[in-house]
C-alpha cells in the first residue's frame, strides 16, 4: 500500500490552530504511508497538482487529504484523483478544519486530535476499493412551488428558454405579498403595475402549467427524475369555464360583503364567493365553503348558478384533483410569513385599534385598498401623527434574533407616503436604519429632508395618552438625546419583521431538506452555493430561504432557474456510488429491510430475497444498520472500513492504557 | 456682555471628553463574568431598558449608558452616579430587552461594587437605607420597619423624621406601626450561617 | 383539594405596616377551608437591600427559609409579598443557574445543619386561589353582593417580573378574573405592573410620591373608586402618602388602597376586623360605605 496524506493550511484557518509540521511528521511515520506533504491551499491548482504529479512519480494507490469539509472539496480532489489515473473512491478526506481546527482553541491538543484523525483516515483508505458512478437521464420539466414574485420569475426564466414549467400555487392567485404592496422602495414604482405584466405573463405562457389554489403533497425519487403528487383545491368554480366577468359575485344572495378579506388583511369584506383582488391571476372567481350559505345549508338560492347559466361554470360539487407529475429539478420560492404584531402586548396591536402592521398601511395607502388609498384611522379621520415603530419581531431574543433586512426601508417608503398623503407628522422610532442597497441611503436622505423624524431608541412602550384624547404615546429613550420620549400620536405602524412559513418544516421534510436555526430554509453554502439545497436537484429562491427585498429575490430567483436550467439541460446526472446492495447468498429473506427504507428503494424478489434499487437508494445505511444476518452492505460504508477507521482513531487510547477518549463525530 | 457673564458664574461645568487611558476594560470583562451580568456585550443600545425603566427620567445616566459605561470600562462613572441606586428593582428593564441582558441584577452587582469601594454618592439615602437594612437584619434575622425607618433617618438626614411624623401616627392609629423588635429564635446559627461567607 | 395545607411565609412587611394582609389573607384561606401552617423561625427574605451588599448573605438568607420548609416537610411555600415572592425564586433559579452559587449555598445551610435546596415550589396567593381554587369554586362561595364600585387591579413589578409564573408576565389578569367572580368590575388599568417605586417614598421621596401620583391618577381617570394589590409594599406606598399627594398637587384623590384578599375575603362573608378593613388609612369614607360594620342583610348568591 503506497498512501499519500496530503495536510491543507486553509490560510490560517487550520494552521493557526495545528502544528502542520507536526501533523505530517506523524503522518509520515504512520504504517503504508509513502510521503506526506503540507500545502497552504490544498484545493488550489497547484495543490491540485501537487497530488496528482505525486501520484504518478511515487506510485501512489491511495491518498488521503485532511483540509476542509468533505460538502466543500470531496469532489475536487476525487477529481483531481481521477485525472491522475487513479480510482477517485480511492481519495478519502478528513475534515480538520470544521471538527478540529475552527472547534478548539488548545493547540496542542487539537494537534493530537489531527493525527487521530489522520490515523483513522489512513487505516481506513486501505479498504476503499473502486467503485463506478451510474449516470441517469433526467426529466426536462421544472416544478415551481409558489407563485410570489420569486416564483413567477423563475418559472418565467425557465419557460422562455423553452423548458415546461409546472408553478404551483397554495391560494387562489399567484402575486404573493408584492401584489399587496403599494410602492416598492427606493425608486416608488408602483408594485402592481411591475408585477401584474409579469402574472399575465405566467397565465400566457405556453410553457407553464399554472395550478392555483394547489398544494404539493407528495415527493419521491431523486435528482432530475423527480415524482411529484400536487393536490388541486376545489375551488367550486371551473376555472376552464370561468371568464372572470364577476357577475357571480354581483348576484350572491349577500348583498354587502361580510367576510373578512384576508388579501386586505380583514380592512374590508368580501362574499363568499370572491375574486382575491381585481388583477388576480387566474381571472377566475372562487367560493369559500366556509361562508357560502349553499355550503352551510344547501338551501341557497344560487343566484349565482342562475346569473352563470350560459357558461355553467359554477360546480358546488367539485372535488380535490390529485395529479401526479415528473420533473427533473424543483424550484422552492414559497416565501414568509409576516411576523404577528400581538405577539408583543406592549405595543398594544389588536388592543387598541389604531396600532397596524406595516402591511396593513400597504393596503390602506394602496389605491385599490379598502380606503381607495386614503391613510384613515379606524374612525374614518385623518390622522395628524404616525409613530412607524422598528424592529418588531426583529433582533429581539424574545422572538427572532436576525434582522428582518426589509423593514428599515418598508418603513421609509411608509413614512413618505404617508406624509405624502395626509401631511402628517412621521416619527421613525429605529435602532438603527440599514439602507446598504443601491439607491437606499439617497432615498434614507430624501425622507429625513421631507421632515419625517427619526427617533434613535426602540419604542419601548405604547399606551394611551392620559388626557383622554385617544392619542396613543410611543414611548423611548431618544438615545442620541439621552433624554426619554413621550411622542403622542395618532396611528402607530408596527415594522413587522419576516420569519419562516409556519409550515416550513413540515415542507423542508416533504422535500427532504433543511432548515437553519431560524427557521429558514437552508442553502447549501451560505455564498458559493446559496440557490441549491443538500438534496441535489432541488433549488431556493426568495424569502424562504431568508429575509429578503424584491431586487435580491428576483436575483436569486434568477440564479435557481439558471442552477435548475443546468441540471436539466445537461440531460443526465451522474449519481453518487454510496448505495447499499444485497449480498443474496446471505439474505435470509426475512424483510425487516423493506418498511425502513425511507424512499422505497428496496422490493422483494425472486421468492425470498430482497434488491435495492441502486437509482432509488440515497445511501442513508438504515436497511445496513438494520439488517439482522448482516447481508447488506453499503459502498464506501464496508464492515471493514468504519471498524478500521474506527481502531485507527482510539489507537492512541488503546496504547496509553487510560480511558478511551470520544472524539470529534464519533 | 451678559452671555460672558453667564459663562463666567455658571456653578459647575462638567468635560465630556473621555481619554482611553480612564477606560478599564479589564474590569468590563470582569463584570460581564459575574453571575446576572452576562451578555454585556451583546447590548445593542437600543434603549428599550431607559425607555420601560419608570425612574429613569430622574437617573443622572439612564440604565442604557450604564450599561455602556460598564461596557466600556468606565468603572468611576458607573459606580459613582445615582442611577443604579434610583433602581427600584422592577426588573422591567429586565424582560424587556432584546438582548435579554438582565440589567436589573447588572445595577445590584454596581451597588455592591461601590458600596465596596466606597464610590457611592455621598449623602444619598438609599445606600443609607440598604446599610442599615443589612445591620438589623444580620443581627436579628428579620428587619422591623419602625426602627428601620428610624436609623435611616437618623444616619442621613435627622430633619426627615420631622416630615415622618404625620405618616408614622396615621400607621400606629391603624395598629400598623409596630415598635417591636422582630427577631428570630435561632439567630445565633443564622449568624454562623452567614459568618465568613461574606463576598460582595 | 378542600382542607389543603399549604407552608406560610409571611415576611416582615406582615408584622407591621402590612398586618391587614395577613389578616385578610388568613380568613379568606379560612372561609375557603384552605390552613396556612406558618414557617418556624423564618427570617427576611433580604429584600431588595440586603441584595445591594452582598449577594452571598442575601442568597443565604432565602435559601434559609427554603431549606427550613424542606425540613419542616412543606412541598409548597406560600408568601403573599412581592419581595419575599421575588427573593425566594431567585435564589432558586441562581442556584440552579450558576454551580458556583449553587455551592456556596450547600455549604453554608449545611453549617446551620439544615438540608440543600430540593423543589420546594414558592407560591403566591394569587396563584393559588386563580389555579388551585379557580374563580368558579369562588364565585360559588361568595355570599355578599358587590355594593361598591370599579376596582382598579394593580399588580406591581416583582409579583410578575422577572421569575412569577403567578401570572402572565406583560399583561397580568388572574387578580381581573377573581375579582369579576364575585362580581366586582374592574377597569382597564394600563400601569398595572409599573412600579410604586418600592422604598424610595421613604429615601427619595419626592420621586416615590410622583410615582404613586401617577398610578393613583390614572386609576381615578379609569373610573376606579379603589385599587386593589397583591404586595404589602404597594399598598403601604399608594395608602399611606394620599394627604401628602393631595397637598403637593392640589388634586382630591382619596383611593381606598385594599389587597384583594380583602375584597374576596368579604364576598365570602368575612367582617371588617378579620379583614383588616379598618387598618385603611385613605378612602375612609368609601370603605366605610363599601365595607359597612353591620351588613344589614346577607344575601346568598346561590
Amino acid at each position: 500500500m503506497r498512501t499519500g496524506v496530503y495536510v491543507c493550511h486553509c490560510g490560517t484557518n487550520i494552521a493557526g490552530t495545528i502544528d502542520v509540521h507536526a501533523l505530517i511528521g506523524y503522518a509520515g511515520s504512520l504504517p503504508g504511508v509513502a510521503l506526506a506533504r503540507e500545502y497552504k491551499y490544498m484545493c488550489s491548482d497547484p495543490g491540485q497538482e501537487l497530488i496528482r504529479q505525486d501520484i504518478c512519480d511515487y506510485k501512489l494507490d491511495r491518498v488521503v487529504v485532511a483540509a476542509c469539509s468533505p460538502h466543500l472539496h470531496e469532489k475536487t480532489f476525487r477529481q483531481a484523483v481521477e485525472q491522475a489515473g487513479l480510482n477517485p473512491f480511492y481519495c478519502h478526506m478528513v475534515n480538520l478544519r470544521e471538527h478540529d481546527s475552527w472547534v478548539h482553541a488548545d493547540k496542542p491538543a487539537a494537534t493530537e486530535k489531527a493525527m487521530d484523525l489522520v490515523r483513522a483516515a489512513v487505516r481506513r483508505v486501505k479498504w476503499h476499493v473502486p467503485l463506478e458512478r451510474r449516470q441517469v437521464p433526467v426529466h426536462a420539466e421544472v416544478l415551481v412551488v409558489g407563485g410570489g414574485i420569486a416564483g413567477i420569475d423563475a418559472a418565467l426564466t425557465l419557460a422562455n428558454a423553452g423548458k415546461h414549467v409546472y408553478l404551483v400555487e397554495r391560494e387562489p392567485t399567484i402575486g404573493g405579498h408584492m401584489a399587496q404592496f403599494d410602492k416598492t422602495f427606493p425608486t416608488l414604482d408602483c408594485a402592481a403595475c411591475i408585477l401584474t405584466p409579469k402574472m399575465t405573463a405566467v397565465k400566457a405562457h405556453r410553457n407553464i402549467t399554472l395550478w392555483t389554489y394547489s398544494e404539493v403533497r407528495q415527493v419521491e425519487g431523486y435528482v432530475g427524475n423527480y415524482s411529484v403528487t400536487v393536490r388541486r383545491k376545489p375551488r367550486y368554480v371551473i376555472e376552464k369555464l370561468c371568464v372572470g366577468c364577476l357577475e357571480c359575485i354581483q348576484a350572491c344572495v349577500y348583498k354587502q360583503a361580510k367576510v373578512p378579506d384576508p388579501f386586505n388583511l380583514g380592512l374590508s369584506k368580501r362574499k363568499p364567493v370572491y375574486i382575491p383582488f381585481p388583477q388576480a391571476v387566474p381571472q377566475v372567481v372562487a367560493i369559500d365553503p366556509e361562508t357560502c350559505i349553499e355550503f352551510k345549508s344547501g338551501k341557497c338560492k344560487k343566484t349565482c348558478v342562475e346569473v352563470c347559466a350560459e357558461r355553467n361554470a359554477i360546480d358546488f360539487k367539485q372535488q380535490a384533483e390529485i395529479q401526479t407529475i415528473q420533473v427533473g429539478a424543483i424550484i422552492l420560492a414559497t416565501g414568509f410569513d409576516v411576523f404577528d404584531g400581538a405577539r408583543i402586548p406592549y405595543y398594544g396591536y389588536g388592543l387598541y385599534p389604531n396600532v397596524y402592521t406595516a402591511l396593513e398601511i400597504e393596503r390602506l395607502v394602496n389605491a385599490s385598498g379598502p380606503t381607495g388609498g386614503e391613510v384613515v384611522l379606524r374612525d374614518g379621520r385623518k390622522p395628524a401623527s404616525v409613530g412607524i415603530v422598528h424592529c418588531v419581531g426583529s433582533r429581539d431574543l424574545h422572538t427572532n434574533r436576525y434582522c428582518s433586512r426589509v423593514c428599515c426601508m418598508y418603513s421609509l417608503k411608509l413614512a413618505h407616503l404617508i406624509k405624502e398623503k395626509t401631511g402628517a407628522d412621521v416619527y421613525n422610532f429605529y435602532i438603527d436604519i440599514r439602507a446598504p442597497g443601491k439607491a437606499f441611503e439617497e432615498f434614507y436622505n430624501r425622507v429625513a429632508e421631507e421632515g419625517v423624524v427619526f427617533v434613535r431608541g426602540k419604542a419601548a412602550d405604547v399606551y394611551p395618552a392620559g388626557n383622554g384624547d385617544g392619542r396613543l404615546i410611543v414611548q423611548a429613550e431618544d438615545t442620541l438625546l439621552g433624554m426619554i420620549r413621550k411622542i403622542p400620536v395618532d396611528m402607530v405602524v408596527l415594522a413587522t419583521g419576516l420569519e419562516p412559513r409556519a409550515d416550513a418544516n413540515d415542507v423542508r421534510r416533504l422535500f427532504n431538506i433543511g432548515c437553519s436555526g431560524d427557521g429558514f430554509f437552508l442553502e447549501r453554502h451560505p455564498k458559493l452555493a446559496p440557490v441549491n439545497t443538500f438534496a441535489d436537484g432541488i433549488f431556493l429562491a426568495g424569502c424562504c430561504q431568508g429575509p429578503k427585498d424584491i431586487p435580491d429575490t428576483v436575483a436569486q430567483s434568477g440564479a435557481a432557474a439558471a442552477q435548475a436550467l443546468a441540471l436539466i439541460d445537461a440531460g443526465v446526472v451522474e449519481l453518487e456510488p454510496n448505495t447499499a446492495h444485497v449480498l443474496e447468498d446471505a439474505c435470509s429473506g426475512c424483510k425487516t429491510c423493506l418498511p425502513l427504507c425511507p424512499y422505497s428503494a428496496i422490493s422483494f424478489v425472486e421468492e425470498k430475497k430482497a434488491r435495492i434499487n441502486e437509482v432509488l437508494c440515497k445511501g442513508c445505511g438504515t436497511c445496513v444498520a438494520a439488517c439482522p444476518s448482516g447481508s447488506i452492505r453499503q459502498n464506501l460504508f464496508e464492515d471493514e472500513e468504519i471498524f478500521e477507521e474506527i481502531d485507527g482513531l482510539l489507537a492512541s487510547a488503546a496504547v496509553g492504557g487510560g480511558p478511551v477518549r470520544i472524539q470529534g463525530d464519533l | 456682555m451678559k452671555a460672558l457673564r453667564a459663562f463666567w458664574f455658571r456653578p459647575e461645568m462638567r468635560r465630556k471628553m473621555k481619554f482611553q487611558r480612564e477606560a478599564d476594560p479589564e474590569w468590563a470583562q470582569q463584570v460581564a463574568q459575574r453571575p446576572g451580568c452576562e451578555g454585556l456585550f451583546s447590548c445593542l443600545q437600543c434603549g428599550t431598558c431607559s425607555g420601560t425603566c419608570p425612574l429613569s427620567i430622574y437617573m443622572d445616566f439612564a440604565p442604557r449608558r450604564i450599561i455602556g459605561l460598564v461596557r466600556e470600562g468606565f468603572r468611576e462613572d458607573a459606580l459613582g452616579c445615582q442611577t443604579i441606586w434610583l433602581c427600584a428593582s422592577c426588573y422591567a428593564c429586565a424582560v424587556h430587552c432584546p438582548r435579554q441582558i438582565r440589567i436589573t441584577d447588572v445595577m445590584y452587582s454596581l451597588k455592591r461594587e461601590a458600596l465596596q469601594y466606597k464610590l457611592y454618592p455621598r449623602r444619598f439615602p438609599i445606600p443609607v437605607l440598604a446599610q442599615e437594612f443589612y445591620g438589623i437584619v444580620s443581627d436579628r434575622g428579620r428587619s422591623s420597619e419602625f426602627w428601620l425607618v428610624l436609623r435611616m433617618a437618623l444616619h442621613s438626614n435627622p430633619l426627615q423624621l420631622l416630615t415622618l411624623i404625620g405618616t408614622g401616627w396615621r400607621l400606629f392609629r391603624t395598629g400598623r406601626l409596630s415598635l417591636h423588635k422582630e427577631q428570630i429564635e435561632h439567630v445565633k446559627e443564622l449568624q454562623a450561617e452567614l459568618a465568613g461567607r461574606r463576598g460582595t | 383539594m378542600t382542607s389543603a395545607t399549604y407552608g406560610y411565609y409571611p415576611g416582615c412587611s406582615m408584622r407591621g405596616s402590612g398586618i391587614a394582609y395577613e389578616e385578610s389573607l388568613v380568613t379568606l384561606f379560612r372561609l375557603l377551608g384552605l390552613t396556612l401552617q406558618e414557617l418556624r423561625d423564618w427570617n427576611c427574605c433580604g429584600a431588595t437591600s440586603y441584595m445591594c451588599i452582598d449577594e452571598n448573605l442575601a442568597f443565604l438568607l432565602s435559601a434559609r427559609n427554603l431549606a427550613l420548609a424542606q425540613q419542616t416537610g412543606f412541598r409548597e411555600l406560600v408568601t403573599p409579598c412581592s419581595a419575599c415572592y421575588l427573593c425566594l425564586r431567585k435564589v432558586q433559579d441562581y442556584v440552579q443557574r450558576y454551580p458556583q452559587v449553587a455551592e456556596r449555598v450547600r455549604d453554608s445551610l449545611a453549617v446551620a445543619s439544615l438540608p440543600p435546596l430540593d423543589a420546594v415550589k414558592v407560591r403566591h396567593p394569587l396563584e393559588i386561589l386563580f389555579t388551585d381554587v379557580e374563580p368558579e369554586r369562588i364565585r360559588s362561595k361568595a355570599v355578599r353582593h358587590w355594593h361598591g364600585g370599579q376596582v382598579a387591579c394593580y399588580y406591581g413589578c416583582q409579583l410578575v417580573r422577572p421569575y412569577g409564573e403567578a401570572d402572565r408576565l406583560h399583561n397580568p389578569t388572574r387578580m381581573d378574573e377573581l375579582l369579576q367572580a364575585v362580581g366586582v368590575p374592574t377597569v382597564k388599568f394600563a400601569l398595572k405592573t409599573k412600579c410604586c417605586g418600592g422604598s424610595l417614598t421613604g429615601t427619595i421621596h419626592p420621586v416615590g410620591l410622583r410615582l404613586n401620583y401617577i398610578l393613583l391618577k390614572e386609576a381615578a381617570r379609569k373610573g376606579a373608586k379603589a385599587i386593589a394589590t397583591v404586595c404589602p409594599l404597594c399598598q403601604y406606598n399608594l395608602d399611606a402618602y394620599q394627604a401628602e399627594i393631595r397637598r403637593e398637587t392640589g388634586e382630591a384623590l382619596d383611593l381606598p388602597i385594599l389587597f384583594f384578599t380583602q375584597i374576596l375575603g368579604w364576598a365570602l362573608g368575612g367582617d371588617v376586623r378579620s379583614l383588616g378593613l379598618h387598618r385603611a388609612i385613605s378612602g375612609r369614607r368609601v370603605i366605610d360605605e363599601w365595607f359597612p360594620q353591620h351588613p344589614e342583610e346577607v344575601e346568598s348568591y346561590v
